[in-house]
Formats: C-alpha cells, sequence, structure tokens
C-alpha cells in the first residue's frame, strides 16, 4: 500500500556554513522536518557583495514551507543566491519564492489604550446615533399607519401575539408562580419572628404587583422575543428580503417593527398580568402552610390593603418594556450584516442590551415613582 | 511512490437519495499531474461526487480510492496523513468569517503544527503572505476579514488556503460561479500557474465553457448517472451522445449569438 512519505521520518532540516559564503543545506526542510530549525536559524548570511551559494544536494525533502524559511532567513540576499545542486522542482519553487516580494506583514497596530478607548466610545456614539434614529423612524412609521390603520398587517400583529405571548405563557406563569412562593417563603420567617404573620399579603402583593412580575416578564420575554426578532429581521438582511422590499415599495418599517412592537405592547402587559395571578398565588400557598393565613384571609386582605395603582404601575412599565425590548431586538436585527456569524452576533446583543435597559428603565421608574409619591 | 497509481480512482459508484438515485455505478479516474473537469447539467451529481470525493459522504455503493487507499477502510491516521495531501476550495469558499484572511490561509499550517512540528508564528504569518501574493491578493487583504472581500478575491483566498499545504491534489469546486468573465479568466489563468508552480493535480468543477476550453487536460460530462464521456474538450465537441451534444449546441449559442432572438423567445 502507497503510504504517505511521512510515515519514513527523514531527518530533520539543517543549515550548516561550509566555507565562508557557502551554505548546505541537508535533512527534510518541509513543514514538518523544520519546525526545530525554524527556531534556532543561524544570523542571517551578509556577504557585502560576493556571491552567496546554497547548496541543495543534501536535501531529503521540500516544500513550500521550507522555501519560505530559506527565503526569509536570506532576507535582502535572497536575489543574489546562487543555487547549486539541487534538484530541478525544488529549485524552480525556491526561486519562486524567492522571486515573491512580499512586504513583511505589518505589525497590527492597534493604536495603544488611548486609541481603542477613543475608537470604542466613538463606536457607542455612533450605535446610540443609529439607535435614536431608528426610534425616530419608527416613530414615524407608526404616524403614518395611525393615520392610516389599514395599512397595518392586523394578520401578522396576531401572529406575532400569539407567538411572542400567548406561547410564553406557561413559562412566565410557572416561573412568577415559582417567584411568588420564593418571596413568601423567604419573608415567612422574619414575619414569623415579630407574630406579624398577616404582612405577608402586602410583602407578596408589593413585590409581585410592582417589581417581580413585570421585570422578570419582560427579561424572558427578551430572552424569547427580542432574541427571535433580531434573529429573523438579521437573517432577512442577509438574503436581501429588506433589500427586495424597499426595491417594492413596501417600507421595512411598517411591514417588520410595528407589527412586532404593537404584539409585544398587547402582549407583554397581558402576559404580567398572568404572572401577577401566579406569583400572588404561588404566595398564598405559601402563606398558607408556612404562616397558617388561609386563602380567605389572604384575599380578604389583599383587597383591602392593596390599591389598584400597584397593578396600573406594573402594567405601565411592561408597556414600556415591550417597547424597549421590540425596538432593540428589531434594531439589532437591521443593522446585521451580510455575513453569516452577524446574525449570530446581533441576537447576543439584542438580548443583552434589552435586558440591560429593562433594568435600567425600571430603576428610573422606581426614583420617578418615589418621587411622584405613587 | 508509484507515479502509476490513479490519484483518485473512483468505480462503480451509485449514489441513492431515498428513492432519487444521482449516480448509477459511475467510474472516473484522475491520473497525476492532470487537470480534469467535471461538467454537467444541475442534478447530475457534480458536488455530490466531489464530496464523495473527501470523503465528506459515502457513497451507497462502489469504491473510492485516493492515491491508491481505499477510502472506506482508511483508519483515523491514515485519515490524518490523507488530508495533509490535498486542498479543497469550495463554492463559497469556506473561509472562516472569524479569522482573517492570513489567518485562514495560515489556518492549516498551524492545525498541522499540532502534531508536535509547531512553526514560529512570523514563519506561518510569512507563508501565508506568499500564497496570497502568488493567488494574485494584494498584500491589505491579509488582514481583512473574509466578508470584506470581493467575490473574486474570496475565490483566490480560498485557493490560497487550499495551496497552504503545497497539496498533491488541488480538488476546486465551480472556482468560477458567480464571477464577472474578466475574474473568471484570471481564476483560470490562475490555476495554470499554480499547476506550473506547485504540480498538483487539481479536480474541478465547472460549467463555464471558457473556462473548459482554457484550463483541463480533461473533460468528464456526467449524464444519466454516469461519465457520458472523458475526453479533452476538442474531442468532446464530436461526441455522439446527445447530452454531451447539447452541452456544446447551447455552448456555441451562448458564446456567439449572432441573431438575436426576440426576448419573448430567449426567456
Amino acid at each position: 500500500m502507497d503510504r504517505p512519505a511521512a510515515a519514513v521520518v527523514p531527518a530533520d532540516a539543517s543549515l550548516q556554513p561550509r566555507v565562508p559564503g557557502e551554505w548546505a543545506l541537508a535533512g527534510a526542510w518541509t513543514r514538518q522536518g523544520i519546525a526545530r530549525l525554524a527556531r534556532a536559524l543561524p544570523p542571517s548570511p551578509a556577504t557585502a557583495g560576493a556571491a552567496l551559494v546554497v547548496d541543495g544536494s543534501g536535501l531529503a525533502g521540500f516544500d513550500s514551507a521550507g522555501a519560505w524559511l530559506l527565503r526569509q532567513w536570506l532576507g535582502a540576499e535572497a536575489g543574489q543566491a546562487r543555487w547549486q545542486g539541487w534538484p530541478p522542482a525544488w529549485q524552480a519553487l525556491m526561486e519562486l519564492a524567492a522571486a515573491t516580494d512580499v512586504a513583511p506583514p505589518a505589525a497590527r497596530n492597534d493604536g495603544g489604550l488611548l486609541h481603542r478607548v477613543g475608537s470604542a466610545t466613538l463606536r457607542g456614539v455612533r450605535q446610540a446615533q443609529a439607535q435614536l434614529a431608528f426610534i425616530g423612524q419608527a416613530a414615524l412609521a407608526a404616524a403614518a399607519v395611525a393615520a392610516r390603520p389599514r395599512r397595518l398587517r392586523w394578520r401578522s400583529v396576531l401572529h406575532h401575539v400569539q407567538i411572542g405571548g400567548f406561547d410564553a405563557l406557561p413559562i412566565v406563569l410557572l416561573m412568577s408562580f415559582l417567584l411568588g412562593v420564593v418571596v413568601a417563603y423567604q419573608g415567612a420567617g422574619q414575619l414569623r419572628h415579630y407574630g406579624a404573620n398577616i404582612f405577608v399579603v402586602e410583602l407578596v402583593g408589593y413585590a409581585m404587583l410592582r417589581e417581580f412580575a413585570p421585570l422578570m416578564t419582560a427579561i424572558i420575554i427578551a430572552g424569547r422575543s427580542g432574541s427571535s426578532y433580531a434573529a429573523q429581521i438579521g437573517t432577512m438582511v442577509v438574503t436581501e428580503e429588506v433589500d427586495a422590499m424597499r426595491t417594492l415599495g413596501i417600507d421595512p418599517l411598517q411591514q417588520l417593527v410595528l407589527p412586532r412592537l404593537l404584539a409585544l405592547a398587547i402582549a407583554l402587559p397581558l402576559l404580567t398580568v398572568g404572572a401577577d395571578l401566579a406569583g400572588v398565588f404561588g404566595g398564598m400557598v405559601m402563606a398558607r402552610t408556612q404562616l397558617d393565613v388561609g386563602f380567605h384571609e389572604f384575599i380578604d386582605r389583599f383587597g383591602r390593603e392593596l390599591r389598584g395603582s400597584h397593578l396600573l404601575v406594573g402594567l405601565g412599565k411592561s408597556l414600556v418594556f415591550a417597547a424597549v425590548i421590540a425596538v432593540i431586538g428589531c434594531f439589532q436585527g437591521f443593522r446585521t450584516r451580510a455575513s453569516a456569524d452577524s446574525v449570530g452576533r446581533q441576537t447576543t446583543l439584542a438580548v443583552v442590551q434589552a435586558i440591560f435597559l429593562v433594568i435600567v428603565v425600571d430603576a428610573a421608574f422606581s426614583v420617578v415613582f418615589s418621587r411622584l409619591g405613587l | 511512490m508509484a507515479d502509476d497509481v490513479p490519484v483518485v480512482d473512483m468505480r462503480g459508484i451509485v449514489t441513492r437519495f431515498g428513492a432519487q438515485t444521482v449516480h448509477r455505478g459511475l467510474d472516473l479516474t484522475v491520473q497525476r499531474g492532470e487537470i480534469l473537469a467535471i461538467a454537467g447539467g444541475s442534478g447530475t451529481g457534480k458536488s455530490v461526487l466531489l464530496r464523495e470525493m473527501v470523503g465528506l459522504q459515502r457513497p451507497t455503493e462502489g469504491t473510492v480510492k485516493l492515491f491508491g487507499q481505499d477510502l472506506a477502510t482508511l483508519d483515523d491516521d491514515g485519515w490524518a496523513a490523507l488530508r495533509q495531501r490535498w486542498g479543497v476550495m469550495f463554492q463559497k469558499g469556506g473561509l472562516f468569517g472569524a479569522l482573517t484572511v492570513g489567518e485562514n490561509v495560515g489556518l492549516p499550517l498551524r492545525e498541522q503544527g499540532r502534531g508536535g512540528h509547531r512553526l514560529p508564528d512570523a514563519l506561518i504569518d510569512g507563508i501565508a503572505a506568499w500564497k496570497l501574493a502568488l493567488t494574485g491578493l494584494p498584500p491589505d487583504a491579509m488582514h481583512k476579514t473574509p466578508d470584506a472581500l470581493s467575490g473574486g478575491m474570496l475565490k483566490r483566498a480560498a485557493l490560497a488556503r487550499a495551496l497552504a499545504l503545497d497539496p498533491e491534489l488541488l480538488i476546486l469546486d465551480e472556482p468560477t460561479s458567480g464571477l464577472d468573465p474578466a475574474s473568471s479568466v484570471g481564476i483560470g489563468e490562475l490555476i495554470l500557474r499554480t499547476r506550473a508552480q506547485f504540480g498538483p493535480s487539481i479536480v474541478l468543477i465547472s460549467h463555464d465553457l471558457d473556462l473548459l476550453w482554457a484550463v483541463p487536460d480533461r473533460v468528464a460530462v456526467l449524464g444519466e448517472g454516469r461519465v457520458l464521456a472523458a475526453a479533452p474538450m476538442a474531442e468532446l465537441a464530436h461526441h455522439p451522445h446527445p447530452i454531451v451534444q447539447s452541452y456544446f449546441t447551447e455552448a456555441r449559442s451562448r458564446r456567439a449569438p449572432q441573431t438575436p432572438e426576440p426576448a419573448w423567445k430567449t426567456s
């Protein structure tokens, strides 16, 4: 059987001076054979005008890796060298290498720390600019549609309510239920100390309605729908569907962004209501088993102590979160460039930015609401 | 190494996808040092044949031998050695988008270096730059990412990567697809020059007729699940088989549209 030459291991490449101005090559000048020599080359020859002779009669193997090593070693002398005793094919390869003029690979200049900080800042600013422009364009598209509501694709809106909202219901409900359980359980120990068992109602009610239900639902939806918006639109950018839309006179913002935005603005508050219910129910279950607060007692106090404004605060926030998630997801989708891995990158960015902004907005709401005394 | 062993020897290849049979007992050989083009209409299994040649896919029946070794019985070491002896260029380049062009070309050298023959980075970069220069790319292409290259440059960069290990067998899938005629001619010249410089056997898939006339020593026309004819292009013109013939009449009309037909007829 004809095994490859690598099975027979030839001697490593070597480079020896014979007489002044003459060097002898030996061994396998191949990519396998030169590994050791490449790290321990003698200093490059300086012939000062005299002819340099390179004897290749001892070569056991030669390939372009070896040729290039020799060329690098010869440096400026490569042009003047005389090849002596080489097998013709290898000499041709060597002459090819010697004749090729390759500029030394420029050191990758990233311009130092200041330059990197500066360009990163510029990137951030440009991204923020583009984001603002996108929000403006989306608002204009929304205004155009508001003037003529028939132009909106209502089927598309319903489709996205279904996949982004209704289909997310099980995971949102389960997660909120568990959150309610955890909040009540963590509170139970403290409340029992002071004999204030009944205050578990306020604890669970405030925490779920105002904070946890809207925030956690938004985070789940950012991961679920925000990412899929970015990926869907990004793929359409890569396959030039978005460009096709533009040439057909279909505004991609109207066609792609508004239905998603509207669908999420409908679905996320509804999901939040579901999360409120499941979370409070989780708290009720825990209150009964840990704190001896029965369902009746719980619901009775819940109705008396918690004002409807808490629910509305939570729902209002979730409406804003929906806008944040949809806009970021679509925006990152449109920023995809024509390469496949770009879609993945933009999708990740969409999720990370959406979650980050949702939390920032939530913090801002807390400050504003406490100033307003809501 | 015996010179009479064909570089590629495919015998009795049968390929089925479900109920669909693509190859029905196809034979194909590539001799050492020759350039063989595989031509044929869409759906005649050109790309499938190429995938079977490099072991990305197994034929339903038949044997594939590369350098005399049967791919079906090859062990891991055999595969590793074999992969060092071929270079494959894919239709869309197959360059890794996460790496620069220079890193793409240097990658095969870095990978083989994991076997204990690590080469210095500067040397690998130098070889990559050389190979890129040989394929006619400007030096600044080295640090670009593949998505910043034009179609023609992408093909050249992909060829440079296929050449990184001085392959004995070069496999090119549609080297000129999607290129303008001038770039196609350039790629054809580059393929011929590459053979003159490095002497590999070359298998290429193409239905670019200009390329088929200019570059290969032999052209194998696929049809009816087998190789209908494998001969130099000039001989194929006199081949009696209707499929081979239709290829040429269609070719002639495409090469010299002397009587422009009304638009509704040519669509």
